[in-house]
């Protein structure tokens, strides 16, 4: 009787002196399709599967950086313009303590903060147990993706408010008082001053704070990382960030990380592109 | 009171280099070592510290810059911690000497079982050996008349008495935090369920029944756990039961000590250990054996590689040892295991007795992909998914994404 083993085993070329044999060959668009993954990504859209979708790793976080950043954007301008306004308002006296400690939050590093916020709302952190306390029943903020994008948005919010209503500020001390007032005699109410008024003669510096709130928004990273979220959210720079991680046996996907943070730059520019339409046409038109 | 300090600041130049004394030789050569950062490392390096001109570098995340650090020629450090699994990337890039003469010449107290061999030569020499084992707390056990599981069945109806007595938040805590740890969760299970979690040609061998039950277990223990398990690494597991929040966790080892450690833990005398629970009853623990120990590198002169190898054995000695015998599972002369320490002796010495985690380049890859998908089954299926059909669609997915992602 014979016993017969079959064995596969896999083992590296080498060459006369020993060496691995490695071999360099170019791949075109490869890398950008390996993340990408259009065909996977077309059938997932044509047969209105968001599920399918979203369990492509690059569609997942583009999803979830468009949102942020949209959401942040408005909500950043607002409350921008809001304390702007307010401080404006407040009595001389009490404006240069009002506007230092709205900065705080500016001055603060973002992967502290995130952490901060991380460790307030955590399971057995300080608000989440006065949440706790206060509804009744446990809460868990990053048991799911979808409180932990709350919580992310909230930060930024947050974070860069301070920056928008800076800029505004100053831009409020340029405002022209005998247009104000010529618009009061004319019966305009509050909200018609702002509207009419106020809000155009800011427009250049709306559009600058815009600018580089999109610019910031669409590279989030530091949230992912300081609240641990990779697990349940991710963004296009923490993609990149992945792919440069060394995986066990020590191979970092450096042609994927460079792709991946092409495709992030692109995605900045296409965003940007209509502000940057609309700074150039008022620039000739002030010409 | 300037005075005072420089006499202060003198005493101890005093005091240090009586400490040198006491290390075999002395070494003129400067050393670095890159290790990982936990207790065992801490009283190795600050022995091998005791010799002179040795510079230590401790770091969790070490295996990220550890293959680049020994790549460079000459390498950015001498000495190495490695595991079973951070040592395949060094054993490829052919980063790390052969030991074989110095362990020859200056190795007379290690033993054989210290001694690491690859293809027949000696590549590593391991200080400590670290496994999962089951952590639980005495106290509650008794009052609740449970007895200790044994199966992961016996875990789960375990943890079911404990969340109906209310005495602790969760009665569960799990090292499930998305990436290498889920990872290492998946492949214990797994490989206590099937011996086989990589084909002879490299491709995946998970898609199948033990795939789905090793699923569906990590899923039903995840319920018993704070929900924010995703995000849970040993650290926190290890506070957890510190804190009496948890009464139960699989959890390394390496931190069973910190348990009885008055100075951060509040359940003092009320942990104890166990074996790892096995996946299947008769089954070995559903965990793997690891060891812990040290390298040299190869891009250094044959100079440096000596008196590092000395550094190093002097690092690793019996005096070490029995100054710090309960931060680990010595494989050095002179452990005296602690209270703490009979769970991972009962789950290295069950029978049948739980594998090594396998040192391969595939397994390497796997536990990547793994770490890197898995999370996405957790979260997808408390979305309300059919479980154990999504577990096979999940697994089919994984099987045809790890063998076909191209490494570039």
């Amino acid at each position: 009787m014979q016993n017969c083993t079959q064995e596969t085993k896999s083992v590296p070329k080498l060459d006369a002196a020993g060496r691995i044999v490695t071999e360099t060959q170019f791949v075109g668009l490869q890398s950008y399709a390996a993340i990408v993954e259009p065909a996977k990504a077309w059938a997932a859209i044509t047969a209105l599967d968001y599920r399918a979708l979203m369990a492509i790793d690059f569609w997942r976080a583009l999803r979830f950086t468009l949102m942020f950043t949209f959401i942040t954007l408005p909500l950043v301008l607002a409350l921008g313009l809001g304390v702007a306004l307010a401080v404006n308002n407040t009595a001389r006296v009490l404006r240069g303590p009002v506007i230092f400690v709205s900065l705080l939050p500016f001055i603060i590093t973002p992967v502290i903060g995130a952490l901060a916020i991380r460790w307030l709302f955590v399971s057995d952190g300080l608000l989440n147990n006065g949440l706790e306390w206060m509804l009744g029943y446990p809460v868990s903020m990053f048991s799911q993706g979808w409180t932990i994008e709350i919580l992310m948005m909230f930060f930024r919010v947050w974070h860069v408010a301070p920056f928008a209503f800076i800029i505004l500020y100053a831009g409020l001390q340029t405002l022209d008082h005998d247009a104000i007032e010529a618009a009061m005699i004319d019966g305009a109410s509050r909200w018609q001053r702002l509207r009419f008024v106020i809000v155009p003669h800011l427009a250049p510096l709306i559009i600058f704070v815009a600018l580089i709130h999109l610019m910031d928004a669409y590279r989030v990273f530091d949230e992912i990382v300081g609240f641990r979220a990779d697990a349940h959210v991710i963004s296009l720079q923490y993609l990149t960030y992945d792919f440069l991680i060394p995986d066990s046996t020590g191979n970092r996907s450096i042609s994927r990380a460079a792709a991946s943070s092409m495709l992030t730059m692109i995605g900045i520019v296409l965003l940007l592109i209509p502000l940057l339409r609309q700074t150039w046409a008022q620039h000739r038109g002030s010409r | 009171m300037l005075l005072r300090k420089l006499a202060l600041a003198g005493a101890f130049a005093l005091m240090g280099s009586t400490a040198m004394a006491a290390c075999a030789f002395e070494n003129t050569i400067p050393l670095k070592s890159l290790t990982a950062g936990f207790e065992a490392w801490k009283s190795a390096t600050s022995a091998m510290a005791e010799c002179g001109n040795f510079t230590p570098e401790l770091d969790q995340e070490f295996a990220t810059k550890q293959a680049a650090a020994f790549g460079a020629n000459p390498s950015l450090y001498h000495i190495g911690g490695v595991a079973n699994e951070t040592i395949v990337p060094l054993i490829n890039g052919g980063l790390i000497r052969p030991l074989d003469d110095l362990v020859a010449k200056y190795g007379q107290n290690l033993q054989p079982n210290q001694l690491i061999k690859v293809d027949g030569k000696i590549m590593a020499i391991a200080m400590m050996v670290n496994t999962q084992h089951l952590m639980y707390r005495a106290d509650i056990f008794t009052e609740l008349g449970l007895a200790v599981p044994t199966t992961y069945d016996e875990v789960l109806a375990a943890a079911e008495v404990i969340k109906a007595s209310g005495k602790v938040e969760y009665p569960l805590g799990g090292t499930f935090m998305a990436g290498w740890n889920l990872g290492e969760e998946f492949v214990n299970m797994y490989l206590g369920l099937n011996p086989v979690m990589v084909n002879a040609d490299g491709t995946p061998a998970i898609n199948n029944e033990a795939g789905v039950k090793t699923l569906e277990m990590l899923k039903a223990l995840s319920a018993y756990m704070d929900p924010e398990y995703l995000t849970s690494d040993s650290t926190f597991v290890q506070l957890q039961m510190q804190q009496g929040k948890i009464a139960m966790a699989n959890l390394w080892a390496s931190r069973g000590g910190a348990m009885d450690d008055a100075a951060e833990s509040q359940v003092v005398g009320k942990v104890n250990g166990a074996a790892a629970p096995a996946a299947v009853p008769g089954g070995a623990p559903a965990t793997t054996l690891w060891w812990d120990g040290i390298v040299i590198a190869a891009n250094i002169t044959d100079e440096e590689a000596e008196a590092a190898f000395q550094v190093a054995l002097e690092g690793i000695d019996t005096e070490m040892v029995a100054a710090n015998n309960d931060d680990a599972i010595w494989l050095i002369p002179g452990y005296t295991p602690g209270r703490l320490a009979d769970g991972a002796i009962a789950t290295a010495t069950a029978n049948p007795v739980p594998p090594s985690y396998p040192s391969t380049t595939t397994q390497g890859l796997m536990h990547s992909a793994l770490g890197n998908q898995l999370q996405a089954f957790f979260t997808a299926s408390s979305a309300g998914a059919a479980a154990p059909r999504s577990v096979r669609v999940w697994l089919a997915c994984q099987a045809r994404a790890s063998s076909t992602r191209p490494v570039q």
